[in-house]
Formats: structure tokens, C-alpha cells, sequence
């Protein structure tokens, strides 16, 4: 996608994200993940007769943060509204959210370091439950199910809808909002950003036009629930509309459906099978009446957002954008990041390190800094001893941080244990690369016809002869001085 | 023994049992064989009846009582039979809201009302009979049977609250629960002579009380006698944080302001009370009318200041009103769907099962669900719902301003006394015979209904007292006032012809 094509994609997005907050949004039942079906409810979620909301205010403070965070107005005197629709997930028939005066408007997020996405609005909302498709056969289970179980515990979780203005124009951007999104959230503690555990679900609105030409009509993809799902959806539904308009057909609004298994999206309903909502008013609750003093507050004590923490790391520690980007985004390796440039070691030294061994070691084993052994102890010494001398960066990189990483313990202590401090005194080296020279006359002669090149030859023989402990640059000094 | 318990007052009741002159079982049983002889096949004021669990209550007070326990901890409603309409929930007891979609369901929880009453000493007997829903006002609705009037069984006892009306007039309970979402307390209480008040709306609780339409809906005491009327209201009222809508007021003490006002003073010197022409239309039957211009008489010569005030907008009343409580109503009960509760019928496939179950619906339930729906539908609300909410702030302006000049306003309860079964067979009709009641719901403002005399056929007529929000107290004491000193004669159906 990120070639030139044909038609200009306009991409909207409304991100559902879940509040982390220990309870549900209109009565005390927990919101915690996993618990048996059914277990996380009360008459108050289960929608019995004659029972009553109560705001959760954890909740509003939540949704205020987000919105605080994103560059949005917060309105006090908003209101909730009833979104009525019958199916057997939702037990009141209608779900509690916020309709013409939502909390928070307007508000944008930046990507790529310079691409602006505005919002519409963030509004709260009540979740739905969970209705569990059951059949003998399960490639059933989706469709002509025997029959289907309905499961309330998400019944009332907290939501904030997140609603973007169509102001992206590729999978990439796309991906890369939500992206962002999900790093704000989590930095301000509002969302655990969980997508697996449908934390945080998305739905886009896409829609294709030729350069120069009104917008087209859009599709809405519903319930998407990962990165790289987000950008099969975009690119499958770029051929699919790209096609029809290539063809000279129409796109049909409509709301659609992502399926993992193809890659595909699939018509759920059109536009005029689409909901009438009958929003009004929700009589059981009254307008909020958030008061300035709270807001204020939130405000001055809003945690350093992402994009701040990689402006510091650039400014403060004077590492470049990119590993800026990889250590300030993760909470783990920021953290112990942070720890070890506060032991007086180098900031570039940590942040090479960070970027190119740790990572590599993290990306193989598919697990987080958090999952490893590696204190900020241990980490800091190992780059204390490389920045004096003790070892070399090759000693560090093979035999002592994979280590660290998997078993934790003290770099000196290894160093000790394994004798591999390195080899500085320059006498004993300069007997070595002799001992190198003898050895190998051939290469000698080569090297004094004017094949500077094999030089390198002659270091690669003493680091084995010391097994990697001497100084490299010893080693250089006693070669060029005993080839003279 | 026996017609001497249930002749009583609560407050007497009260008395009786904390005296120990008799014990809270007896006074159960009184009530309960009362109710055995004469509800059954005939008022049909009672839907179920909780024989074992009253008794059992009643046993406990008794034991609490001989163990010396503080009688004020026995609570405000110590051994006094209370019944609760069919729409407030009992744990344990089924709470059908008068409805075959919900047959059989049983309580999980209790309604705070229902919590207030039992923990404040009284003895719930029952569920008592009420228009589906609480959608009608001659209680012809319920699924049960309707419920007839017990001072002519073939005549309404009016409705939502019917049940309610009719077993406090033939004397199966002394107090009874009623709600009212647009006189289903004040209409029935007027059509069977008894007390019926419309709290200011947050006063009392809707937690636990089947919604109706939830920005109209209130609960109040059904009663006899004006101090037993505010006796539960104090104790049923109150904050309630279950309850978003609730107002967090102090309780306030209505039989110790009759008694520092009215009954020191035995005046209403001061007491400047509204009469408005657009209160008084010219559907008013004869009777009524001269009932209410007698009380306006009664009024003067209490002293009070008579002042004539203007409500223009309660015109649009009827029409504000059948836009909103269906919209509330088309949404409140979206939930009875056959799937956790209630009736579930059994069909081929989800569509099937929901349109089936609702099928169990009544006719006026149905009615409006669909006019409420159709409301709300887009392209439709702002010329119906949006247009009928900014009625209603008129409503309610027009009742601020009469209430810059005046203390309280007094109308006829309802245009006629209690009409015949089937005689109003066109809803609009019917819904005409709330026109006087439901302004005082749509501006949130409480209102009494009180006996204010009889008509040729003996069937009474009900005066309206409305007050300024929160203002029960100035209701309770000119309600007093009239009860003690109208010369209304005090008359009582004769039930025991009907055995």
C-alpha cells in the first residue's frame, strides 16, 4: 500500500477501548477477565426489572484522562442516552452511551512525528455481553448453531469510543494510530490495551475516491481486533472497492465483517437494514456535573505521555529518534533504560545495546524485558566494564548478556567466574601477534607487498589464540609495529 | 376481636402492638383471614398473598417486643400490615407487574421501598392487583382479573394502583404501596375515598420498582387517614444512592409539623391556596364539581386565603404526556424478552422466540409500546419526544410561576367518580380521566388526593392538593386540616354483603 496507487483511500476509525477500572460502569460487579460465565453479574447488569444505573465515577475520571491526553474538550454537563437494538448480549435492550453530548470533542493524535488525526468525539459506553455459539460441529458454531449461551460477565464493562475524522489514507497510517492510541492509553493507566482479551477493538470506515473527486461512499468494517487484522481489512477492502469502482459499479454502504481465516471482509448488513437507534435521553441517570477543579487536576497530573517520553530521551539522553522510539514505548525497557543511564553509564552505549542485542534476544523469544532476568544493576555494570576496558564489547555480546538476560546475576561476578577480562598488557600481546607472525610468513609477505587487507587476518588469529580477550587495539599497535 | 383490629388506624395498629395490648401475629391474622373471606372471587385486590411469610414476620416483632427491645428500634411501622403493588419488587415473592410475560417470575432482590417497609417493622401481606404494567387507570388491564371497587364491585377502583385503592378501602390492609406515573395513586385513591399521595419526584426511591416511564415515576402511601398517610411516606422516603435521580434531602417529620401547625393552631390563617380555571374543565361531572367548590368553602373558612391562579400550558398535558411515558415505556421495557426471565415461549429460531414471548403482552401494553417507539424512531423525535420534553418545562414554568402567589393549589382529583367496567372502551376516553392528574407528574411536583365527598350513587369524589417541590409538609397539613374539619361524612363500603 505504501506504492502509489490508484484510487485515494480515506480511512475513519472508532476504537472501543475498555476502561480499567475494578468495576463495571453502572453497578459494582467485577470487571476481571476470565472469570466462569455468568459470575461477574448482579439484577443490576443482568437488566432485571426495577433495577437502576449508578455512574461508576472511576469511570468519568478515566474517560476524561483519554480525553485530556488526546487534545480534546471536555464537556461537564454531558449526558448519557439510550441506544436501543434487541439481541440476547445486550440484557436491558438498549446499552447506555452517549449520544449528541458525549464527554469529550474534537482532539487529535500525532503520527509518523508529523501526521495529525483528528477526533470527532470520545464518548462513554456500556459493553455488551457475550453469547457463546454452541453445536456439535464446530464449523457450526458461527451459523445454524443448535443453540447459543449467553454469558454477561462483560455485560456493563466500562468503554470509551474513541472516533477519528477520516483523515487516514493507509493501512499503515491506520495501524499506526492505533498503534499510538493504545500507547497513550496505556501510559496514562486508563486501558491495559489488551487485544487479545478485546481491551481494545476497532471498527473502520473505509472509503475510496480518484484524486481530485468527492469522497466515496463507505464501508464500515466491524470488531476488528488486532494490528495486523486492521491492515488485511484496509487492503482487502482496497481491492474490493477498487474493483467494483474499476468495473464502473457502485460500493454499497454497508456494514461489513473481517474474517481472520480468508482475509476477507463479508457483507453483514446494508444501510437499509441498519439500526434505527431511537436514542433518547437516559432517564435514570442525570447530566453529569464534572466539576472544573477535577479536570484541572487531571490535567496537572497527567502522566508523561509517549510522544514526550521520546522528545526527552532525544533532548535529555541524546539518543536518536528511532531508538528513542523503541525504549521510550516499552514500559519495561524504558524502564530499566532509565536506571542504568542514572548509574553514570553512557546513554548511547545503553541505548545501542537496548536496540541491537536485547531486542534481537527479545524478538527471538517473542517475550518482553519484563519476562527477562536483566536488572538495571547488572545491565549498567556490564556497559561500565565495556566502557572501561574490563571487556570487550564482543566478550559482553557473546558471553555475558544472554546470560544476564536468562539467569540475572552480576557482570563482574561472570567476568571473574570465566576469566574474561581482557588481555592489556602489551608486552603479553606483543609476544602473541610474534608468536602470529612466525607462524604464518606467507601472509607476512603478502601483507609487506601491499595487502593491507590482511591485516585483519592477523588480528582474527590472536583474538583465538586469546580466546577474543585481547585488546583490539593493542593488538593493532603491536602488528603495525612488528610488520614495519 | 377481629373487627376491632382492622377497624383501626395504622397509628392505632402501631399503638396496639407496641403496647402489647395485641400482638403483631394477631393483627396478621386479622387481616389475613379478612382478606381470605372476602379478596378472592370478589375485590380481587390481591394478586399473591404471603401468608407464611407475614405470619412469620409478625412472630418475630412479637418476640423482639417481649425480649424488651427499644420500641423505637421495633421501627415506625412496628406490626403494622402493610400490601405492595404487583410492580415493587419482594424477594421472594413473585412480582408480575400485573402481566403474563411475567408469570411466576420470582424476586431476586428487594426494591428499596420494600427493604424501608420491612425494616421499619411492617408485615408486607402481599402483592396487591394492578393494570399491566401499570398502564391503565381502571386496573381492567391485569392479567389477574381486574380488581373491583369495593364501595360497588361493579364499578372500577380506577388504576394503576387499584389493587392498592382497594384493599385499603375494604380494609384487607391498613397501608398499601402504590406508584404513580400519571395519578395511578392520586385517581384510584379518589375513586375508593382514601388518601393517596404522588411524592415529589426523587422523594421515594425507584429502586426495585418495575419502570414504567422513569422520569414520571413515583411510589406513595395509600391510606385511610392523613397521619397514616404521612407516617409511610416517612418511612418509605428518603436518599437512596441505588437511585441516580434520588434527592438527598433530610426525612422530614410530617406528623410533628401537623402537630405544630394545624392541630396547635387549628387555622389555616397564612395558608394562601391557588385555584386555576384550566383546572376545573367542563368535562367535570356535577357532583365533583359542587365536592370541589364545597372544599374550596371548607378551605375559607379555615381560614385560608383563596387566590385564583393561571396554568395555561397544562392543556397540552395529556398530549405531552402520551408522547413521553410510551417513549420511556417502549424502551423500559425492551428487557422482557422471554431470554433471563419470565415467559419464554418456545420457537424455531431467535426472531421467533422474541415475537412469540411478546405475545404476552396485554393490548394497552402493546399500544404503547408501539406509539412510544414510533416516537422515538429517527426522523420523528424532534417533532414528537424533543417537542413534548419542552411542553413539559412549561408545564412545570406554569406551576412556578402560580406557586410565586400561592402556597398550594387544590383541584378535583378526576373528572367523575369511579366509571363502570367496560365503560370506557376507547383509550382515549380512558386516558381523559387523568387529565387533572397528570400535569402534577409531568412538573415533578407532589400531589394528595383526599375524600372530599360522595356523588347521588354514593361513589367518592377526590380533592387534588398539589405543593411546591419537597413540600409535603404544607400538603400533609391542609389535607389534615380538611380531613378534621370539612364535615365530609366519613362513610365505609358494605363489603359484608358481598359473602
Amino acid at each position: 500500500m505504501a506504492t502509489k496507487t490508484k484510487y485515494k483511500t480515506v480511512i475513519g476509525l472508532e476504537v472501543h477501548a475498555q476502561l480499567k477500572t475494578a468495576t463495571k460502569l453502572f453497578c459494582k460487579c467485577s470487571t476481571k477477565f476470565g472469570a466462569k460465565p455468568n459470575e461477574n453479574t448482579c439484577p443490576v447488569c443482568m437488566g432485571y426489572p426495577g433495577v437502576l444505573p449508578v455512574l461508576n465515577e472511576q469511570a468519568v475520571e478515566f474517560a476524561i484522562k483519554a480525553g485530556l491526553a488526546l487534545d480534546c474538550e471536555i464537556d461537564p454537563n454531558c449526558k448519557f442516552d439510550r441506544k436501543q437494538y434487541f439481541y440476547p448480549d445486550l440484557p436491558k435492550g438498549y446499552q447506555i452511551s452517549q449520544f449528541d453530548k458525549p464527554i469529550c470533542t474534537g482532539g487529535k493524535l500525532t503520527i509518523f512525528n508529523d501526521k495529525v488525526v483528528n477526533l470527532e468525539r470520545i464518548h462513554m459506553e456500556e459493553d455488551a455481553g457475550k453469547l457463546v455459539h454452541a453445536s456439535e460441529d464446530a464449523a457450526d458454531r458461527l451459523h445454524g448453531s443448535d443453540y447459543s449461551l449467553v454469558d454477561l460477565n462483560r455485560a456493563g464493562t466500562p468503554l470509551i469510543e474513541i472516533v477519528s475524522k477520516p483523515d487516514m489514507s493507509s493501512a499503515e497510517e491506520a495501524v499506526a494510530y492505533v498503534k499510538e492510541l493504545r500507547k497513550i492509553l496505556m501510559a496514562i493507566g486508563v486501558c491495559d490495551g489488551n487485544m487479545q482479551e478485546g481491551s481494545l477493538r476497532c471498527d473502520i470506515n473505509i472509503s475510496l475516491n480518484l484524486e481530485g473527486e468527492p469522497l466515496g461512499t463507505r464501508a464500515e468494517i466491524k470488531n476488528v481486533n488486532s494490528f495486523r487484522s486492521i491492515a488485511r481489512a484496509i487492503e482487502y477492502e482496497y481491492k474490493r472497492q477498487s474493483k467494483l469502482l474499476d468495473a464502473g459499479e457502485k460500493v454499497v454502504q454497508e456494514t461489513r465483517l473481517f474474517e481472520e481465516n480468508s482475509g476477507k471482509t463479508f457483507s453483514m448488513r446494508s444501510k437499509e437494514d441498519s439500526h434505527d437507534y431511537r436514542y433518547f435521553p437516559e432517564p435514570d441517570l442525570v447530566p453529569l456535573a464534572i466539576e472544573e477543579s477535577l479536570i484541572n487536576e487531571l490535567r496537572e497530573n497527567q502522566p508523561e505521555l509517549p510522544s514526550q517520553k521520546r522528545n526527552r530521551y532525544v533532548s535529555e539522553f541524546v539518543i536518536p529518534e528511532e531508538a528513542a522510539g523503541i525504549i521510550a514505548d516499552d514500559e519495561g525497557l524504558a524502564e530499566i533504560f532509565e536506571k542504568a543511564v542514572a548509574e553514570g553509564v553512557s546513554s548511547t552505549k545503553l541505548a545501542n545495546w537496548i536496540t541491537g542485542s536485547i531486542s534481537a534476544y527479545l524478538n527471538t523469544k517473542e517475550i518482553s524485558i519484563k519476562e527477562t532476568k536483566l536488572s538495571a544493576d547488572s545491565f549498567a555494570e556490564m556497559v561500565k566494564l565495556i566502557e572501561e576496558g574490563t571487556i570487550s564489547d564482543n566478550i559482553a555480546k557473546n558471553s555475558i548478556i544472554e546470560e544476564l538476560l536468562e539467569k540475572g546475576g552480576s557482570a563482574k561476578a561472570i567476568v571473574e567466574r570465566d576469566d574474561l577480562a581482557q588481555i592489556t598488557d602489551p608486552a603479553q600481546i606483543e609476544a602473541i601477534v610474534q608468536e602470529v607472525i612466525d607462524a604464518n610468513q606467507k601472509q607476512v609477505e603478502q601483507f609487506r607487498s601491499g595487502n593491507q587487507k590482511i591485516k585483519g587476518f592477523f588480528v582474527g588469529q590472536v583474538m583465538k589464540a586469546t580466546a577474543g580477550k585481547a585488546s583490539p587495539q593493542l593488538i593493532n599497535e603491536s602488528i603495525s609495529k612488528l610488520l614495519k | 376481636m377481629s373487627n376491632y383490629i382492622i377497624n383501626k388506624s395504622a397509628l392505632e395498629l402501631k399503638e396496639s402492638f407496641l403496647s402489647a395490648e395485641i400482638s403483631a401475629e394477631e393483627i396478621t391474622k386479622a387481616f389475613l383471614e379478612r382478606i381470605n373471606q372476602l379478596d378472592k372471587g370478589n375485590i380481587n385486590s390481591f394478586i399473591h398473598i404471603c401468608d407464611d411469610l407475614a405470619i412469620q414476620k409478625a412472630k418475630l416483632l412479637d418476640s423482639r417486643l417481649i425480649k424488651g427491645e427499644d420500641k423505637a428500634k421495633l421501627g415506625k411501622l412496628a406490626g403494622i400490615p402493610i400490601g405492595i403493588k404487583d410492580l415493587i419488587n419482594m424477594m421472594g415473592a413473585e412480582t408480575t407487574a400485573g402481566s403474563n410475560i411475567l408469570k411466576g417470575h420470582k424476586s431476586v432482590y428487594n426494591a428499596t421501598v420494600t427493604h424501608k417497609a420491612i425494616s421499619e417493622g411492617a408485615v408486607p401481606l402481599g402483592k396487591l392487583n394492578l393494570d399491566e404494567f401499570a398502564m391503565g387507570s381502571s386496573n381492567e388491564t391485569s392479567a389477574f382479573g381486574s380488581c373491583k371497587n369495593p364501595w360497588d364491585v361493579n364499578r372500577v377502583p380506577g388504576g394503576s394502583s387499584g389493587g392498592s385503592a382497594a384493599a385499603v378501602a375494604a380494609k384487607f390492609c391498613p397501608l398499601a404501596y402504590g406508584t404513580d406515573t400519571g395519578g395511578s395513586i392520586r385517581q384510584p385513591a379518589a375513586y375508593c375515598g382514601l388518601v393517596g399521595m404522588k411524592p415529589t419526584y426523587g422523594k421515594v426511591s425507584r429502586y426495585g420498582i418495575i419502570a414504567f416511564a422513569s422520569s414520571l415515576d413515583q411510589a406513595g402511601p395509600m391510606t385511610r387517614t392523613v397521619k397514616d398517610n404521612a407516617l409511610l411516606l416517612e418511612a418509605m422516603s428518603g436518599y437512596d444512592p441505588k437511585d441516580s435521580t434520588s434527592i438527598n434531602t433530610e426525612t422530614e417529620n410530617y406528623l410533628e409539623y401537623i402537630k405544630n401547625n394545624f392541630e396547635t393552631k387549628e387555622s389555616l390563617e397564612g395558608t394562601r391556596i391557588g385555584v386555576a380555571k384550566d383546572f376545573t374543565p367542563d368535562s367535570l361531572d356535577d357532583d365533583t364539581k359542587a365536592a370541589f367548590e364545597n372544599a374550596i368553602k371548607v378551605y375559607q373558612d379555615l381560614g385560608a386565603e383563596i387566590v385564583e391562579v393561571q396554568l395555561p400550558k397544562i392543556k397540552y398535558s395529556l398530549a405531552c404526556y402520551y408522547i413521553i411515558a410510551p417513549a420511556e415505556a417502549s424502551s423500559n421495557l425492551s428487557r422482557f424478552d422471554g431470554i433471563r426471565f419470565g415467559t419464554r415461549a418456545e420457537a424455531a429460531n431467535l426472531d421467533a422466540v422474541y415475537k412469540e414471548s411478546r405475545h404476552n403482552f396485554g393490548e394497552e401494553v402493546t399500544r404503547r409500546i408501539m406509539l412510544g417507539t414510533y416516537a422515538l424512531s429517527s426522523g420523528y423525535y424532534d417533532a414528537y419526544y424533543k417537542k413534548a420534553q419542552q411542553a413539559r418545562r412549561l408545564i412545570f414554568e406554569d406551576f412556578e410561576n402560580a406557586f410565586e402567589t400561592c402556597d398550594l393549589i387544590i383541584s378535583p382529583t378526576t373528572p367523575s367518580p369511579a366509571f363502570r367496567f367496560g365503560e370506557k372502551s376507547d383509550p382515549l376516553e380512558m386516558y381523559l380521566s387523568d387529565v387533572l392528574t397528570v400535569p402534577v407528574n409531568l412538573a415533578g411536583l407532589p400531589g394528595l388526593s383526599i375524600n372530599a365527598g360522595y356523588d347521588s350513587e354514593g361513589m367518592p369524589i377526590g380533592l387534588q392538593i398539589i405543593g411546591k417541590a419537597l413540600d409535603e409538609k404544607s400538603i400533609y397539613n391542609a389535607a389534615y386540616a380538611f380531613e378534621q374539619k370539612s364535615g365530609v361524612e366519613v362513610r365505609e363500603p358494605a363489603l359484608e354483603a358481598l359473602v
